[in-house]
């Protein structure tokens, strides 16, 4: 190869190592923010890839490949990594270069992967990382004779610095190294490892012992729960703190741009389209961004530190109890803020039953979004009273929604674990307990971009169509000059909620009920704005707006429909929003068709019961 | 002295004598094994979970990890000094 064509042809490159090694601070180190995310088609791995220019001018595209223990793959992200490693891949060309990255303060486990890496006969790099964190440990590794023993280059590498990745570029930057001796088939690679660690490493202790002090707390039996406790706590309180002012900020500049946008529009059907229905629905979903990013920071920092695997330890028996494993923690509490962010958090878990039963029970947490409908309803229905002095039954009831939820979503994993249990293989944990890290700045604003983005894109995308969608139905056919009921009532969603009604009769909801629910797909909160428009009652401002409605329905409603439509949030997967990413992270339409049909079973049969009970009560 | 990694008292220090398959093929024990569960290697239990003793956290090389019961009792182990 000449050196032209040598600048010419991008040169292809993948980072292959065991999950921990450091390999996406590399990859960020790498290539900036120079980064595509996407979903391998019909699969939920993550396929990330990115761009960099060598000094010499050439173009290399490097691909992060889902970090494996091990070629012989037990998820579909390792599956990925190994078709792609082995040329087997359907959308992928088998890269160039392999770019194994080791961590070089565990590297009995890393090293190991290597070799068998190795086998495959492939031009490879080994990247030595986090060499700063080694030395400092007094580990001492012999670069130049492990460079020798494996027939690779060996590159010092650290991936959280900003030069760190300086040697690696510059070696990268050149005629390619050949392919390594291929490795005998039957090769012990175990003992190989063992070999090559006593020819070229020195360790003083085998794990550092900051960390087994550090962990002497944070796993401690009583302590951990407690220091969990408080963790979560500082993370919650946080999220509602911190997103106020932005989601307000945000709030009002949507007021204002309907505001503007009815000012120089004319009166007509494209004011009442790019006001009440676009700027309104996206700006709906919108005002939920600043939760789910600050919710991603703490998960992204508890992440990069090392907490979550921690924390997943801690829980792990306890979640078993309920049909779920440790891992799912996270994403059931991110979901009390809101259902997205927690189901973009089951990717940490590996198994995709599990991953797929966290995704069923984690919108049953009480997002933020059921706030303002339970307000609504138990402020006109439940009494104002004080129940033993210090408790208060409006602040009872909500405290019972929140546990229905609870409850529900480990009833409905223990259940569907039981029914899954038949004929299915143990389910493993086998959950490496990584060393304790500082988080990087710079790993932690580029996964809280990524995150963000996917968020935007479904926001500009999937939930803008169908916010237009339900505008329409909303406000088709217009009523004659002469109509005096609700135009809402003469639309389609009228004429939807009023077939609805059949079915949503034996739990009680009356059609107005059911009207208001369409409106209320796109994001639940807005359920009590489609109630304001079915009972026609307008107030100077939102609050106001709500008494009226507060007072309207606690005429027209019974107890026992008021209590019914309740237990219907606690359950239905009614926002779309959660539809369209559920639809993402399956990447499949039936597992989504179950997901909604499951739940909204699940409402239905609460409700149902919550209908008839409360009536019998009463 | 040979026993199963569950059965190992916490801070004593053992070696992995082998992975035991429970069925075959078993996904769990060939995993174990890439991870560095094979004979020879020094194994100890470091702590274990706040709820039924589980799981159980596991040194085994540089390396630590979560191991349910029914995970760690694939593994058999010798206590040091025990080789007769």
């Amino acid at each position: 190869m000449n050196s032209a064509s040598l600048i010419t042809t991008p040169l292809s490159l993948a980072l292959v190592g065991v999950p921990n090694c450091g390999k996406t601070a590399l990859f960020n180190r790498l290539t900036g923010s120079r980064q595509k995310v996407a979903n391998y088609a019909g699969a939920t791995v993550e396929r990330k890839e990115g761009f960099f220019v060598l000094p010499s001018g050439r173009h290399a595209r490097v691909l992060d490949l889902p970090g494996a223990y091990s070629l012989n793959a037990t998820s579909p992200d390792e599956a990925v990594t190994r078709d792609v490693c082995l040329g087997q891949h359907p959308a992928e060309q088998q890269p160039d270069l392999l770019l194994c990255v080791a961590d070089a303060t565990n590297l009995r486990l890393h090293l190991r992967f290597v070799l068998e890496l190795k086998r495959l006969g492939r031009p490879m790099v080994l990247a030595l990382n986090m060499a700063d964190a080694a030395a400092r440990r007094g580990i001492r590794i012999d670069a130049q004779a492990l460079e020798a023993i494996l027939g690779i280059p060996v590159i010092e590498t650290i991936a959280i610095k900003k030069k760190g990745a300086a040697n690696l570029i510059a070696a990268l930057d050149g005629h390619l190294p050949p392919a390594p001796p291929k490795l005998a088939e039957d090769a012990d690679l175990h003992a190989e490892t063992r070999r090559i660690l006593a020819a070229t490493v020195s360790m003083p202790s085998p794990t550092s012992p900051v960390d087994a002090a550090i962990d002497r707390w944070v796993l401690h039996p009583v302590l951990g729960l407690a220091i969990l406790a408080a963790v979560m706590l500082v993370v919650f309180q946080s999220v509602y703190a911190w997103a106020g002012p932005f989601s307000d900020g945000i709030e009002a500049g949507v007021g204002l741009l309907g505001e503007l946008a009815g000012e120089h529009l004319p009166e007509g059907l494209l004011r009442s389209l790019l006001v009440d229905g676009v700027i309104a629905g996206v700006g709906g979903v919108l005002v939920f961004l600043p939760q789910i990013l600050i919710l991603f920071f703490f998960i992204l920092v508890l992440e990069e530190s090392g907490y979550l695997p921690r924390a997943a330890f801690l829980l792990d028996r306890f979640m078993v109890g309920a049909g779920l494993s440790g891992r799912a923690f996270i994403p059931m509490l991110s979901s009390f803020a809101c259902a997205i962010p927690g189901i973009m958090a089951t990717r940490s878990i590996p198994d995709p039953r599990d991953r797929f039963l966290t995704i069923l029970v984690a919108p049953m947490m009480t997002c933020s979004a059921r706030l303002p409908v339970y307000a609504l309803l138990i402020g006109a229905f439940i009494p104002d009273r004080a129940i033993g002095g210090v408790f208060n039954l409006q602040g009872l009831t909500l405290f019972a929604l929140y546990m229905a939820g609870i409850f529900g979503a480990l009833g409905v994993a223990w259940v569907a674990r039981l029914l899954g249990r038949r004929g299915a293989e143990e389910q493993a944990l086998m959950m490496e307990i990584p060393a304790w890290r500082l988080p990087n700045p710079l790993d932690v604003l580029l996964g809280l971009k990524e995150r963000g983005m996917i968020f935007l894109r479904r926001a500009g995308t999937l939930i803008l169509a169908l916010s237009v969608l339900l505008w329409f139905l909303a406000t088709f056919p217009t009523p004659p000059a002469d109509w005096t009921r609700p135009a809402i009532e003469y639309s389609f969603a009228g004429h939807i909620g009023r077939a609805l009604a059949i079915f949503f009769e034996p739990i009680g909801f009356s059609w107005q009920i059911c009207v208001a629910l369409i409106p209320g797909l796109a994001a639940r909160e807005v359920a009590v704005a489609g109630l304001a428009s079915v009972y026609a009652v307008a107030g100077s401002g939102e609050e106001e707006t709500a008494q009226l409605l507060g007072a309207a329905i606690a005429n027209e409603w019974s107890l026992a429909t008021a209590f019914a439509l309740l237990a219907w949030y606690v359950f239905a997967p009614q926002c779309l929003a959660t539809l369209s990413v559920v639809r993402r992270e399956t990447a499949s339409w039936r597992a989504t068709a179950v997901w909604a049909a499951l739940l909204t079973g699940l409402a239905y049969g609460a409700a149902f019961l919550t209908f008839h009970i409360t009536a019998a009560l009463t | 002295m040979t026993m199963k990694l569950s059965e190992l008292t916490p801070g004593v220090p053992a070696t992995v004598l082998q992975v035991c398959e429970q069925g075959s093929p078993d996904p769990i024990a060939s995993r174990l094994r890439d991870l560095g569960f094979v004979a020879g290697e020094p194994v100890s239990l470091v702590a274990h979970g706040p709820f039924g003793a589980e799981p159980l956290l596991v040194q085994i090389g540089f390396t630590r990890f979560a191991l349910r019961r029914s995970e760690a009792a694939r593994i058999t182990i010798e206590l040091p000094g025990a080789r007769a």
